[in-house]
């Protein structure tokens, strides 16, 4: 049974069945969600999936529901899927703070389509990238993830089931249509080379009342239901043994601050960038499937002779600051580009600030990858 | 001295010194219920995974069960429930929050829960107004009672929950008043053991905020109304539209079996498993 | 070497299709690597319905198809469409039962009668696709046309395999030599 979990070999598959394959690979027992273009073939696959290996998909009546039976069903102890598009998300996000507040952990994809509103719902647009970060109500730190290619969709799956493991925390797989719906070489591995993470679990038989299940910057052990834990898990502001604290202000910032600091605190084993700017003057920032386009960009320029580099975003959140320090120092100015208007770029600029001069390059199309000869002419427009 | 412990005070939870309802809030005769209910089975709290939303109602369960215990968000402590409950298919898992949190803005959750017919049970205390929030008109308020929303009297048609369930296809629907406690603990066993979606409706009286806003008056005066309002549903059956309408209509309106969703998984894998 | 390619033509032509076939042999029996993206309209059937595949036999950096090699047109807004992306020289190989007066400069013209060939001959119009891709890999060899008959086994119901098989032989013989 165990081994119908890993397909490995060489596939030509489909960006979003590679997302499935990857949840189902990291061990995935329960996906919740609602059909939405451009997101349905995870859901498809995981239908059919799911139950070859004892799992379940779970069709719900709305993406709020999804959610919460999501966030319900990690508490017994499974992994939990929840895949969507950019208007699933919106009506997620409430209770993705929930996910957050009362860690849990779950992983997310968003396949982006092209909005606002219903919009183009088969066309990629990374247009959501900051809803993650800042898009449910409160104070709070995200991860997420930015496949560039169907072989990272499952790899960067199979990496968020560990991150939403090892943090107890919600993490975001944020890819688009254009990957979502791309077909590509794509090799699974052999199940004894996949890296899993297992979250920790209280110890049976331990009163949780006397130990931190909550608000721990080092990840307290989970005191899951049906063992007996008598848990006491609540939305509200809450201490370390899960008590609702809403009079004293010292408590909602220890709530606050924790659920932060959880995240921030092991960044360097969370933040992934791609690196090969070394003595350039000029370094192009990209993310997902426009990264592609800006790596291919490098190597024509450099052909030409320009001294240009690279700087690819894996990890989006949380932001790669420090790497953005480092890359500001070396090179003299950046050039942000995104399938969208501008999302990714105010935060670069802002970390690049006194160092290097930034600027944004939009496609010539919202939601057609960048052509080449066009990121060309602009990296010899820089550098003239 | 001796000290004397309430019978069902173990089922709390050792921290809790108090409550959260106002004096004479129904509340308290629901908790009691759900507890009386629990222990006259004979089960523990470890046989039970409780999950509420928000709302006055859905702090009855949360903190003061001394069991997993899930306070969620507005209006979707059934979604959660039922993401526990396919996971955790052998322990009961049972949602109490109150009539804004599952038939307003959770009403879709609760329809299409009992549509599945998930084994689960479902207490809605229902005071037909917003208490924690300051007494806004509900879904369930009575037309033409006056709110703090509805200053003129409510221009809307009443939420008739119970009925609504019933369509959506649960297994068993009661409803009764916090005037009638030991039928509705006798309810509550039914729900319990019950093989479906279990869904009870307890009117319950909030003086302070419907009390106060809509002139029904103190708790003492809205259980006595409740006293003199209610009829079974047996009796119900023979009465006229006019006749009923002031009245509150109490039972068991369903109590029937039919295929669960949990089982209906189960018996789906458990053939995967031979095809494979 | 990389050659990128458009298929497009009405939903329900299997535009799509062809292009996952190919991209498959080229990935998991020729060894190559292969890129295929897609559009469709909300109607399945009727609708506009393009792809584009990159083989290549090197790694696949950049994944638009901006100026395709080679068009395969299988209903006349494709060539409306994408005719004028076509790389001068390029090929462009139409289903001529579909599109019959093809405009002829500036490229390789390959004309097959696939839907003919298809519904009279197979007996199943829905093989249209194969016998336009073997008409493809017989005059381009983009990928070898053993890998496309191993493409057809894993992807096909095995029911279909058979006749699959044929369209794509017929498709093959078609192509100018």
């Amino acid at each position: 049974m165990e081994n119908r979990r890993v397909r490995t070999g060489k596939h030509f598959m489909m960006g979003n069945v590679a997302c499935a394959e990857g949840a189902v690979a990291a061990g995935c027992e329960f996906a919740a969600g609602y059909p939405i273009t451009p997101a349905s073939e995870i859901g498809h696959t995981l239908a059919k999936r799911l139950l070859e290996v004892g799992g379940y998909f779970f069709q719900t009546e709305d993406e709020i529901s999804a959610i919460c039976a999501g966030i319900g069903a990690s508490w017994t102890g499974k992994k939990v899927f929840v895949p969507t598009s950019g208007p699933g998300i919106s009506l997620m996000l409430e209770n993705i703070g929930f996910a957050v507040g009362i860690e849990t952990p779950v992983v997310l994809v968003n396949i982006q389509r092209g909005g606002p509103t219903t919009g183009a719902p088969s066309m990629g647009l990374q247009g959501d990238m900051v809803q993650p970060r800042r898009g449910s109500h409160g104070d709070y730190e995200i991860i997420a993830l930015c496949p560039s290619s169907p072989q990272e969709m499952f790899d960067h799956t199979v990496r968020a089931f560990n991150l939403a493991e090892r943090y107890r925390a919600p993490v975001f797989v944020m890819a688009d249509a254009f990957i979502g719906h791309m077909r590509e070489e794509v090799t699974i591995p052999e199940p004894d080379e996949l890296d899993l993470t297992y979250r920790r679990i209280l110890e049976k038989g331990t009163d949780p009342s006397t130990v931190k299940v909550f608000l721990d910057e080092e990840v307290a052990p989970m005191p899951i239901f049906g063992m007996g834990f008598k848990t006491h898990v609540t939305s509200s502001c809450h201490d370390e043994y899960g008590n609702r604290n809403l009079i004293d202000p010292t408590a909602l910032d220890n709530f606050i601050q924790r659920l932060r600091n959880k995240i921030l605190k092991h960044r360097d084993e969370i933040v992934q960038v791609e690196c090969d700017y070394d003595n350039c003057e000029l370094a192009l920032v990209a993310y997902g499937a426009v990264a592609r386009c800006a790596k291919e960009a490098v190597r024509v320029a450099r052909s030409k002779g320009l001294n240009v580099g690279y700087f690819r975003v894996i990890t989006a959140w949380p932001f790669p600051d420090r790497e953005v320090q480092d890359l500001s120092h070396k090179v003299k100015k950046i050039l942000v580009l995104e399938n969208n208007s501008g999302q990714y770029y105010p935060y670069v600029k802002a970390e690049a600030a006194g160092r290097a001069e930034v600027e944004f390059l939009p496609p010539q199309i919202l939601g057609q990858v960048h052509g080449l000869d066009y990121v060309v002419q602009k990296i010899e427009e820089m550098l003239r | 001295m001796s000290s004397v412990e309430h019978p069902l005070r173990k089922y709390l939870r050792p921290s809790v010194e108090a409550t959260t309802f106002c004096p004479g809030c129904g509340d308290g005769t629901v908790l009691t219920s759900i507890l009386q209910a629990i222990d006259e089975l004979g089960m523990t709290m470890d046989d039970f995974v409780f999950v509420s939303g928000i709302g006055c109602a859905a702090w009855i369960i949360s903190p003061n069960f001394n069991a997993d215990v899930l306070h969620t968000t507005h209006g979707r402590p059934i979604a959660f429930a039922t993401g526990i409950k396919l996971n955790l298919p052998e322990k009961k898992v049972m949602v109490v929050s109150g009539d804004g949190d599952l038939t307003a803005i959770g009403g879709n959750h609760l329809i299409h829960a009992a549509r599945r017919n998930i084994e689960m049970v479902v207490i809605c205390a229902n005071n037909g107004i917003y208490g924690m929030t300051g007494g806004q008109v509900a879904p369930t308020t009575p037309r033409e009672a006056r709110t703090i929303t509805t200053p003129y009297g409510s221009l809307e048609n009443t939420f008739d929950i119970s009925r609504m369930v019933q369509a959506s296809g649960a297994s068993f629907v009661a409803r009764w008043t916090t005037y009638q406690p030991r039928q509705l603990t006798k309810s509550i066993k039914k729900a319990i053991q019950k093989k479906g979606f279990a869904f009870i409706e307890v009117i319950s009286q909030c003086p302070v905020q419907f009390g106060a806003k809509t002139g029904a008056g103190s708790a003492v005066e809205m259980l006595e109304m409740y006293r003199k309002s209610s009829i079974s549903v047996k009796k119900a059956v023979e009465m006229s539209p006019q006749e009923i309408e002031d009245k509150i209509v109490t039972g068991e309106f369903i109590d029937t079996a039919k295929p669960e969703l949990c089982e209906e998984i189960a018996r789906l894998k458990e053939r995967i498993r031979g095809e494979g | 070497m990389r050659t990128d390619l458009i298929i497009a033509g009405v939903g329900g032509q299997g535009s799509l299709m062809a292009g996952t076939l190919l991209g498959t042999a080229a990935v998991v029996f020729d060894n190559k690597k292969a890129l295929q993206t897609q559009s469709y309209s909300s109607e399945l059937r009727g609708g506009a319905a393009v792809t584009w595949v990159i083989v290549s036999d090197e790694e696949i950096t950049y994944p638009r198809v901006v100026h395709p090699d080679i068009l395969i047109a299988q209903a006349p807004q494709a060539i409306v469409r994408y005719l004028s992306q076509l790389k001068p020289g390029g090929i462009l190989i139409v289903d001529s039962d579909m599109i019959k007066d093809p405009p002829r400069n500036g490229y390789e013209l390959i004309q097959v009668p696939a839907t003919s060939i298809a519904s009279k001959e197979i007996g199943n119009s829905i093989v249209t696709n194969l016998v336009v891709l073997g008409a493809l890999i017989g005059a381009t060899q983009v990928v070898s046309p053993d890998a496309v008959e191993k493409a057809i086994h894993i992807s096909v119901p095995k029911s279909k395999v058979d006749m699959n098989i044929k369209a794509f032989h017929r498709g093959l013989e078609h192509a100018p030599k």
